[in-house]
């Protein structure tokens, strides 16, 4: 016969299920903010990589354009392709001739549609005299109309009564168009919603993520290294080491400051680059780093070590043959996830002006460019509606870049894992 | 006839003991070979704490010397003096003298990694690099430039597993990674790659205490084989191994040497009361 104490043995399960229920409540919690924001996130955002567009008949005649045989890159570049897109829309309303009227008109088209034109041309610089069928973007409000995200009554509505009857004209005759939008994906900033891109602050980041692993990497593993197997014990490592823990805590937008006062008016190198963007962040990153290493360098087995040098190994070799490649998995991990950190770290670029508004997508990291950040940021400042649905994309695609980032550590971990059983 | 058993009869009980063990001891080195390895009056500290107190032995060449005692008592501290593996640790410090062939290895010309090629080491609990069992066993030959050409290196890692008597059970799977041996393999592989530099001496820090008896028998027997051409220094704390593998065995006691002889002395008809308690099993 087991003696129990009946009462004791239920309040303990009692207390046993309720901590459980903790649990599963403070999951359940955390699992349905997580859900609604990416929830309002994606439901908010996804619109933005489709956009409205409308089928026009240009005729292309080179003396609209203003150029001239032979048609070189630069000669096409400088044409003028605007009134020519805006005759092609009034083709499709001949009863509308009024100067005031067709301005109205013209207002349904985005300033991107004589650039889509324009493209057309220098890609084709043959077909001078035909008239081509094109689709060119419709004006922000417009596709937002299409959108369903503006109302077509009501108060503040920014079209016309009129604008809207044409709208429903080109709807009915089967001219608008719901597209895939190439240009958000790979385009730079613009003013105007319907033709801004996200590609520019994609590649300004991979850049300034470039230059800050460039940096941060090699340095973070020398200073872990000699600080782990090389430095001898004395105060003075001691205060090296807690200054590097506390680095590692150190607000950001203190080491934009930083970078600000040395690499762009000490050093003089180039404002909004991601190259000064790179370094800044590998201040950042270098603690996270340095940390990471020293963890992992540490938790290689002192067995290896005594092997290393009772082989005859120098300490150096020791180090470079076995102690390293034992610590790389994890040294790799803490690199992904300190640049992963540094992927989505505004405030320092916005100390060494990667603010500023680069509607071009940078060639190399020392043209300046924006950052994802940034552009959220920027984005999300701008008061058209346009740009709600942009702000939202490019947090889906930063948030897409660093889960492929972490997922990348994961598989490091876990391979290694393995090898090591 | 009778008067000479009166006059042994005369002779001091101690005389008797005395020349006993003189006798012993002139057997014993009549069948020794040369001296390998002798250290003088070392003593260590590990900052203000000593461990070791004046320890003096000869290691005799080509033979096995046992060195046993109770834990904590030095005898690990001593084999890591011999290839000079306490010079990484902090704080430690070697006084007294240990020469190989008489030459000082703590003199300041001495090269450590030229030593420790002579002086090669197993450790306690196997340690294999975490590569494969072929990388293993010519990471020491690479790096001391013993072997240059492809044909050399796969000359130098057969031989050597062969000789520690794993090359039957991995030669399939020599690009296979070490750490999937079975943990006698495991130290049998250390010990391939100890001897594929071809140490004249093998250090030995209680290489079985991890192994099963099964797996120990198999070391015991190599260690055998190994002494033919190798001379082996095994720190253990089993008295049923020092007296089953050695010829020469040293007794630690709290930081001393506290008795030093033949192996069948040292079990048999020990001197020193501390000896006799330890291997009668009074403590330890």
């Amino acid at each position: 016969m087991i003696k129990t104490n009946k009462k004791q043995v239920q309040k303990r399960n009692r207390a046993e299920a309720r901590f459980r229920a903790y649990g599963v409540l403070s999951l359940l919690a955390a699992a349905s903010v997580l859900f609604f924001l990416i929830y309002s996130i994606v439901s908010n955002g996804y619109t933005a990589f489709y956009r409205t567009t409308v089928m026009l008949d240009v005729e292309l005649d080179a003396e609209h354009i203003e150029v001239t045989p032979p048609y070189s890159r630069d000669a096409l570049m400088q044409g003028r392709y605007s009134s020519l897109v805006k005759s092609a829309l009034y083709a499709q309303f001949p009863g509308v001739t009024d100067r005031r009227e067709r301005r109205e008109l013209s207002r349904l088209l985005s300033p991107g549609a004589e650039l889509a034109v324009r493209d057309y041309v220098i890609d084709h610089p043959d077909s001078f005299g035909s008239t081509i069928e094109i689709e060119v973007p419709l004006s922000s409000d417009f596709d937002q109309l299409y959108k369903q995200h503006l109302p077509r009554s009501g108060e503040n509505i920014r079209f016309s009564g009129q604008q809207l009857q044409w709208y429903d004209w080109l709807l009915e005759a089967g001219r608008i168009h719901y597209r895939f939008n190439m240009q958000f994906l790979f385009g730079g900033d613009s003013r105007y919603p319907e033709l801004a891109g996200i590609g520019g602050a994609v590649v300004g980041s991979f850049y300034a993520l470039l230059v800050c692993f460039l940096l941060s990497f090699p340095l973070g593993i020398a200073a872990a290294t000699y600080l782990e197997e090389f430095a001898p014990r004395t105060r003075l490592t001691r205060i090296i080491e807690a200054n590097i823990n506390n680095l590692a805590a150190v607000p950001s937008v203190i080491f934009g400051l930083l970078g600000l006062a040395i690499f762009l008016n000490v050093f003089g190198l180039p404002r909004s680059t991601p190259l000064v963007g790179g370094m800044v962040l590998s201040l950042m990153t270098l603690p996270t780093i340095i940390i990471a290493t020293r963890a992992s360098i540490r938790s290689v087995s002192p067995g290896i070590r005594q092997a290393g040098l009772a082989m005859g190994a120098s300490p150096v070799q020791v180090v470079f043959h076995h102690v390293l490649p034992v610590a790389l998995p994890g040294t790799l991990t803490g690199t992904i996830i300190g640049l992963a950190q540094a992927l989505g770290e505004t405030a320092p670029l916005l100390m060494i002006g990667m603010v500023a508004f680069i509607a071009n997508v940078p060639a190399t990291p020392l043209d300046a460019s924006a950052a994802l950040p940034v552009q959220i940021f920027l984005w999300a400042e701008s008061a058209e509606r346009g740009f709600v649905e942009k702000t939202s994309a490019a947090i889906m695609v930063i948030m897409m870049f660093l889960i492929l980032m972490n997922l990348v550590a994961v598989v490091i971990r876990t391979r290694t894992q393995t090898k090591v059983e | 006839m009778n008067y000479v058993m009166t006059v042994d009869r005369t002779d001091t009980h101690d005389n008797v003991i005395g020349q006993m063990q003189k006798s012993l001891v002139s057997e014993a080195s009549e069948s020794r070979t040369d001296i390998k390895m002798t250290a003088e009056g070392v003593s260590v500290f590990y900052g203000d704490k000593q461990a070791l107190d004046d320890i003096s032995i000869d290691i005799h060449s080509k033979q096995i010397t046992a060195l046993i005692g109770p834990s904590g008592c030095g005898k690990s501290t001593f084999l890591r003096c011999l290839n000079r593996m306490n010079d990484v640790v902090d704080g430690c410090r070697v006084a007294g003298r240990i020469t190989l062939d008489g030459e000082d290895i703590y003199a300041t010309n001495v090269d450590v990694v030229s030593l420790r090629g002579q002086v090669g080491m197993v450790f306690q609990k196997p340690n294999p690099f975490p590569k494969s069992i072929f990388e293993n066993v010519i990471y020491g030959p690479k790096i001391h430039g013993h072997a240059n050409t492809q044909d050399d290196i796969e000359e130098i890692a057969v031989r050597s597993l062969k000789s520690a008597g794993l090359f039957e059970e991995v030669k399939d799977r020599l690009h296979a990674p070490a750490t999937g041996l079975s943990g006698g393999q495991q130290q049998r592989l250390c010990i391939a790659r100890a001897i594929s530099i071809n140490p004249e001496i093998l250090l030995m820090d209680e290489p079985c205490s991890a192994l099963d008896p099964i797996a120990t028998a198999r070391i015991e027997d190599l260690m055998w084989e190994l002494k033919e051409n190798i001379t082996i220094i095994i720190v253990t704390h089993s008295m049923q191994q020092a007296s089953r593998v050695s010829q020469q065995t040293g007794f630690f006691h709290m930081g001393v040497m506290a008795e030093v002889g033949t192996t069948e002395q040292i079990f048999q008809n020990p001197v020193d009361p501390r000896t006799r308690d330890y291997i009668t099993g009074r403590f330890g």
